[in-house]
């Protein structure tokens, strides 16, 4: 990490405490088994180990646009719906922080999670973790670094979460086209189109034909 | 709308589709005037580029004017206009500097992940050529959607004709291209491979850019021909050696650049281009990469071979020692046709570029399908066909 630690020090910290809470007794245990092994400078979710009974997804994308402008309308998490295909909405729940995302589930099913800001840095990073008693037990991460030159910011997004009936969701998932790797890969591309062409990129004929999509997707 | 459809190998349709309407802000609607067939066409045509369906639009040569507009366009009603066959969206980074053709943002992203698993990246959006570049609905109709409107469109003048602008919106600029991904040199030797469109307007380009001599090759006479008449020394393939050709034709040097203006069908009598043919057939989606190989042998130690030709898969039997132990330059790719638009248009403004030779039909767009069947059978009479969505079937 030598690059981040001699330009971005504290971001640096801040990211390896929030890479640390992610899946956090599943990665110590996997450590552990892989003491061993010299560590690279590659993103932890690149690895080829697993991480206990956690998934962890994680994507990077460079988009052209201000790290300030992007890190503000990520803030606003009543926006992610725009470019989340999965979310139906976020809502505010209570006055500290905490929100509702109600999210589309195999089936026609939807689950709902209650969030709260685990760490905010801002311009930087925005980490949330679900509360007691959700129906998903999650975690995740975005980060907003200035990218080389004029190429705009790299945002990172990693998502832990435990797969929800187990491993027969997991499959279910990615049988009704969920599975979380592919909707971060995804969503993290529109929200990229959004910010860059302000409109997200569609080869319909006509609008119906654009809803009709959705509703397909839905 | 009428439009040409697609609905299998050597299977092309002229049927009423949906119209298109606005759907993103910065699309507009342009009511096609002329559209051409390409060379690429006869790929999807003959069914080897993966990810057709059904029913899709093809054409992604093509004009006309502006009759709807998106509240971001910045077109206006009325305005004549050349499309680029490459969907761009001017924001990202591959747009803002000017490799157009890599656009991050054009191809929807539900699209993107066939072409990324297949080469690395995902392709960008393409107007009429497969869902692996978007699955837009092409130009080979009396209208299109054509999405950010405000970067690709170039508007042009009145007192000059479709068939002096169309070729704008892709062979110009990738015969263009071609020549300067040869990176010519004066007293430079340029060989291109293929006297279709894209072949011939290299010829142009590579002499225009100050090439000694062009070698043009070919099989057929009248392709050739034309050629000969831009300027270029030729060699038709079914008499002579072409390497041998090649390599006497420069004192033993070899040519300084070569240009593939063929692709992934190419023509040929080599055993390992007869068993990709077969390949191709049976769809192993293997491409027939023969005048890719024969130009890396023919280029001379250091040189240049520059790659305008579609490929889209695989192929085998590839002379990697002969490309490392040269030490070849290799340029490929789609065509960033915005960078060229607007130098290109001056100088047919000018007079210095004529494109209009090439036409050898021009057909209503009902008569498209027999255009195709023309287009692929009868290659040495027919150069290029023009379709008019508004020109009237002869009786």
């Amino acid at each position: 990490m030598t690059s981040h630690g001699r330009t971005h020090g504290a971001l640096a910290a801040g990211i390896a405490l929030a890479a640390g809470a992610i899946a956090l007794a599943a990665t110590q245990q996997n450590r552990r088994r892989h003491r061993d092994h010299p560590a690279d400078d590659a993103p932890g979710f690149t690895a080829r180990r697993d991480f206990g009974r956690y998934e962890v997804v994680g994507r990077s994308v460079t988009i052209a646009r201000p790290r300030a402008e992007l890190f503000a309308f990520w803030r606003d998490f009543s926006n992610l719906a725009q470019f989340m295909e999965n979310l139906i909405e976020v809502s505010p729940a209570g006055t500290d922080g905490h929100s509702v995302w109600t999210i589309r589930a195999p089936a026609g099913q939807s689950v709902q999670v209650e969030t709260r800001i685990a760490r905010e840095v801002d311009g930087e990073l925005i980490a949330w973790r679900s509360v007691e008693g959700s129906d998903i037990d999650t975690e995740g991460r975005i980060t907003f670094e200035d990218a080389p030159g004029e190429r705009g910011t790299r945002v990172g997004l990693i998502i832990a979460y435990v797969p929800p009936m187990g491993e027969a969701g997991r499959v279910a998932a990615k049988l009704f086209r969920r599975e979380p790797e592919v909707q971060a890969r995804h969503d993290l591309k529109r929200f990229k189109m959004l910010m860059e062409t302000g409109e997200i990129a569609t080869s319909v004929r006509r609008k119906d034909a654009a809803r009709a999509a959705k509703m397909e997707n839905a | 709308m009428r439009a040409l459809t697609w609905h299998g190998t050597k299977d092309v349709r002229v049927e009423t589709v949906d119209d298109p309407e606005i759907v993103n802000p910065r699309d507009a609607i342009i009511k096609v005037s002329s559209t051409a067939i390409c060379g690429s066409d006869l790929h999807l045509y003959d069914g080897v580029i993966p990810g057709m369906m059904a029913g899709d639009v093809l054409g992604h040569e093509f004009m006309g004017e502006v009759v709807e507009t998106g509240p971001a366009s910045t077109l206006q009603k009325g305005q004549r206009v050349v499309v680029p066959f490459t969907i761009s969206c001017g924001g990202c980074f591959h747009c803002r500097i000017e490799q157009y053709s890599a656009c991050e943002n054009s191809n929807p992203v539900e699209k993107q992940d066939a072409s990324a698993t297949l080469y690395g990246h995902p392709m960008a959006g393409l107007f009429g050529y497969s869902h692996m570049t978007g699955g837009y609905s092409g130009g080979q109709a009396e209208y299109v959607r054509v999405p950010f409107s405000d970067v690709g469109p170039i508007v042009v003048p009145d007192h000059l004709e479709d068939e002096k602008v169309l070729f704008l919106s892709d062979i110009l600029p990738t015969g263009w291209m071609a020549a300067e991904n040869a990176e010519i040199q004066p007293d430079d030797t340029v060989a291109v491979w293929g006297c279709g469109p894209v072949g011939l307007f290299a010829v142009q380009a590579a002499l225009a850019m100050g090439a000694a001599r062009v070698i043009a090759i070919d099989h057929y006479p009248h392709r050739l021909e034309l050629a000969h008449k831009l300027g270029a020394e030729t060699i038709n393939f079914r008499e002579t050696h072409v390497r041998e050709a090649l390599l006497e034709m420069t004192g033993g040097i070899g040519v300084d650049a070569a240009i593939d203006a063929v692709g992934m069908e190419a023509h040929g009598f080599a055993i390992d281009n007869m068993i990709d043919v077969v390949k191709q057939k049976v769809g192993i989606g293997a491409d027939r990469a023969s005048v890719f190989k024969q130009a890396l042998l023919a280029v001379r130690p250091g040189g240049r071979l520059s790659v305008p030709g579609v490929y889209g898969g695989m192929t085998d039997k590839f002379p990697l020692g002969a490309l490392m132990e040269k030490g070849i330059t290799v340029r490929a790719g789609q065509t960033h046709v915005q960078r060229y638009t607007d130098r290109l248009l001056a100088m047919i403004e000018e007079g210095v570029l004529d494109t209009t030779f090439l036409i050898s039909h021009t057909l209503p767009l009902e008569e498209g399908p027999r255009g195709y069947r023309c287009f692929r059978e009868e290659q040495n009479t027919w150069t290029k066909v023009v379709l008019k969505p508004g020109m009237e079937p002869e009786q």
